[in-house]
């Protein structure tokens, strides 16, 4: 055991440090509005600069235009972005979720074709798995293709898609097969967003803002070169997907949430209520020191997790137990903040409203990326060995 | 960074494990528990042989010189076990021993213990006092020898079987660790018994009491500061050990036992619970094994991670242990099952080198001064 980082992951963070001092944006790069062209634009620009570079894609394998890193080395990645407080990286899903996926299953050509896309940002990808009676059942969905000719035919709805109202490419997962069992009857195509009969509707969040979209295919034809892997077997490709979404994303998160722990922790020493620091309050302290140790083994877990991934390769369900601990705790962690800053934390002018932002923001925690119920049922069949419940 | 054991590491805990298993099965715990101290001389001389009782002491005193991280590799099984024993107390008194700067004590005390032939504990909690050593008023006055001591002490570990006593007192403002020896006159203990079965506590009182001076001052400070977080470590790897016990007997008991014609492991409702214990589990194992490392290596986080080691471990034990035994339905709530051993002991170690309360409060001074 030696939690010291070694000497080439130290040069990894050191080299990351100095492009980003070198590198980073003078300016935040901010929306005006949902759908401001000039924030996309930037964004891609930002993502390009990134692959140019050299850290765009750090854990992809250096024949496809990656850095090869390891993943201890991607948590540090992640780490260093957020504390750099970098712009988002537009490519952030067909980095982590598509390229993965095409690598492991795609045919030379779509490799040849979308890899270097996806890391110079010409194409921004959204997933398009739920539908608006498949959610956790995933493997229940509607949206159907049927092959006519050279092309699938494509009809049916998608929900809760991030990026689609941008994107230029979606991985759509489809039934091709209503006779068979609900898994082995669905495959995955890579659909062009521009192709004709894709619409987008943005869903505004009880937070605010419209992160995620409505998307409806009618009649929109995929050439059938652009399905990957082979027909009905999308179920399969999926997991791969699915699985690749829950690694490496705790360092980012840790930061971020370290970072409203240190907002809070100012705000806990300037403000009084009741003639009392809100520091100096016994409660308080107890709160906040329960939300610092959440979150500080939260750090630990992750670099657990990050640790054995670079022993064995291939992330497991053990990111479901990474899942529930930070959608749970974030949400504890804003209940605490509010009771700690108390009736002013409602307020819209309040530190621009990001206390109230945080605390709405969070119930989509423990719905988005896998239910916690769904992450509950994983670890008690695939890691406890429990009999399947449904 | 690597979080692994190393392969000796492992070695350690697979020797352990195996040796605990063999050495003492539940039975003998029951056994133990029903004795006198809680004590089995035959089993400390052969845990002794394996070299556990000096584990982390230096060659020299006839330690085994390994690190907190293997310290704990071993608490982690005597808690899997539930092992009834003075492992903690001599652990924390051979420790305060080894952080002082006595030499002269050392080579007199640490061999003896190393070696498993005598077994210490330490007496810090008056009657007003709590686990930071700052509290402590039980006074004492020099001597000629060193002090003499007068005052009461609760809540301590293992003092029936103990050959030798440190007990934490004061001169004036300065704290004084003065050590008694089991035949000196003017020493009284009773037996407190608490709700853990497996383990011992004693009122112990002191009536003019001679004793020689192990550290005084800043000295003892640092040696009892840094001896009750190496107590910590050892009681969260013991409720590590005693979570994965739970953890392990409820997901069997899940499987086999059949409600409405399916497993009860089947519904839900236990499921959901079973994946929270092991959530739990996990967080404990990266904090307890993280402050381990941390406090060996004398990271600047060795102080932090202890106390949030000791904070979560305390408090995620008593959970897994309040579903293990809802899981377990009537059964688990019987004297007959061993469960309620291990929920007993989780809170004797939840209380023991300070509560949840506690480590949050300490915690809150690093992060807010």
């Amino acid at each position: 055991m030696d939690l010291n980082l070694t000497e080439s992951e130290l040069k990894f963070r050191d080299d990351l440090r100095a492009w980003l001092k070198e590198n980073l944006p003078e300016k935040p790069i901010k929306a005006e509005s949902d759908n401001d062209p000039e924030y996309w634009n930037a964004l891609r620009d930002w993502q390009k600069q990134m692959f140019e570079g050299g850290w765009a894609g750090v854990t992809w394998p250096k024949e496809f235009g990656g850095r090869g890193a390891t993943s201890i080395e991607a948590g540090i990645y992640m780490e260093e972005m957020a504390a750099f407080d970098a712009p988002e990286r537009v490519g952030t899903i067909g980095e982590g979720l598509i390229g993965p996926t095409i690598m492991a299953e795609g045919s030379d050509e779509q490799k040849e074709f979308f890899l270097p896309r996806i890391l110079n940002a010409t194409d921004i990808w959204c997933q398009g798995f739920s539908e608006p009676n498949s959610g956790s059942d995933v493997a229940s969905l509607a949206t159907k293709a049927v092959l006519d000719g050279d092309d699938f035919v494509v009809n049916g709805q998608k929900i809760w898609t991030s990026y689609a109202k941008v994107a230029d490419w979606c991985l759509l997962l489809v039934r091709t097969d209503n006779d068979a069992p609900k898994h082995k009857g669905i495959s995955a195509l890579l659909v062009d967003m521009k192709s004709e009969g894709v619409s987008v509707r943005p869903l505004r969040q009880m937070s605010g803002e419209s992160a995620f979209n409505e998307m409806f295919f009618t009649n929109v034809r995929v050439p059938a070169k652009n399905l990957i892997g082979k027909l009905n077997d999308g179920w399969r490709i999926t997991i791969t997907t699915l699985m690749n979404e829950r690694a490496n994303l705790g360092s980012s998160i840790y930061i971020m949430f370290k970072n409203n722990l240190d907002k809070l922790l100012g705000r806990m020493k300037e403000l009084k209520r009741g003639g009392i620091r809100l520091a100096d309050d016994p409660i308080n302290r107890q709160k906040v020191a329960q939300m610092y140790l959440e979150l500080e083994i939260f750090k630990l877990t992750t670099n657990r997790a990050l640790s054995k991934i670079a022993k064995n390769a291939t992330p497991g369900p053990e990111g479901s137990i990474l899942k529930i601990y930070w959608s749970e705790m974030n949400q504890r962690f804003v209940q605490s903040t509010m009771e700690i800053l108390g009736d002013q934390a409602q307020l819209q002018d309040f530190d621009d409203g990001s206390w109230v932002h945080a605390y709405l923001r969070s119930r989509g925690n423990t719905i988005e990326a896998g239910t916690s119920e769904i992450q509950r049922n994983i670890i008690a069949e695939r890691v406890l060995g429990l009999p399947r419940s449904y | 960074m690597n979080f692994d054991l190393s392969k000796t590491q492992k070695m350690l805990q697979d020797a352990s494990r195996t040796f605990f298993q063999r050495e003492c099965p539940i039975a003998k715990v029951r056994e133990l528990i029903d004795s006198e101290h809680g004590h089995d001389s035959a089993l400390w001389t052969r845990i002794a042989e394996q070299g556990w009782t000096g584990l982390t002491l230096p060659e020299e005193h006839e330690g085994l010189a390994l690190s907190l991280v293997d310290l704990a590799v071993v608490s982690e099984e005597i808690g899997h076990c539930c092992l009834p024993s003075p492992f903690v107390a001599t652990t924390w008194a051979s420790s305060l021993i080894d952080s002082s700067g006595n030499a002269e004590l050392k080579k007199t005390l640490l061999p003896s213990l190393a070696l498993g032939e005598s077994i210490a504990t330490v007496a810090l909690l008056d009657e007003d006092s709590d686990w930071n050593p700052a509290t402590v008023t039980m006074s004492a006055t020099s001597s000629d020898a060193g002090v003499v001591l007068s005052g009461s002490k609760r809540l301590v570990l293992d003092a029936g079987v103990a050959d030798t006593l440190l007990v934490v007192a004061r001169i004036q403002d300065d704290l004084v660790i003065a050590v008694v020896d089991k035949t000196a006159s003017g020493l009284r203990m009773e037996p407190t018994p608490g709700m853990d079965l497996t383990r011992r506590y004693y009122q112990v009182d002191f009536e003019n009491v001679s004793a020689e001076i192990l550290a005084s001052g800043a000295e003892a400070e640092a040696a009892l500061k840094r001896s009750i977080q190496i107590g910590a470590i050892v009681a969260c790897a013991d409720l590590l050990g005693g979570m994965e016990w739970v953890l392990k007997t409820t997901v069997e008991y899940a499987r086999s036992r059949q409600q409405f014609g399916k497993a009860i492991g089947s519904y839900q409702a236990v499921q959901h619970q079973c994946s929270d214990m092991l959530l739990m589990n996990e967080s404990a194992r990266s904090a307890t094994y993280y402050a381990a490392w941390a406090l060996h290596e004398n990271d600047p986080a060795g102080d932090e991670a202890v106390g949030i080691a000791k904070a979560y471990c305390s408090e995620a034990a008593r959970l897994v242990g309040n579903s293990g035994i809802q899981i377990h339905g009537g059964i688990g709530f019987t004297w007959e099952h061993d469960l309620h051993l291990y929920y007993k002991r989780a809170k004797s170690n939840e209380y023991l080198f300070g509560d949840p309360s506690h480590h949050r409060e300490q915690l809150a001074q690093l992060i807010i001064n």
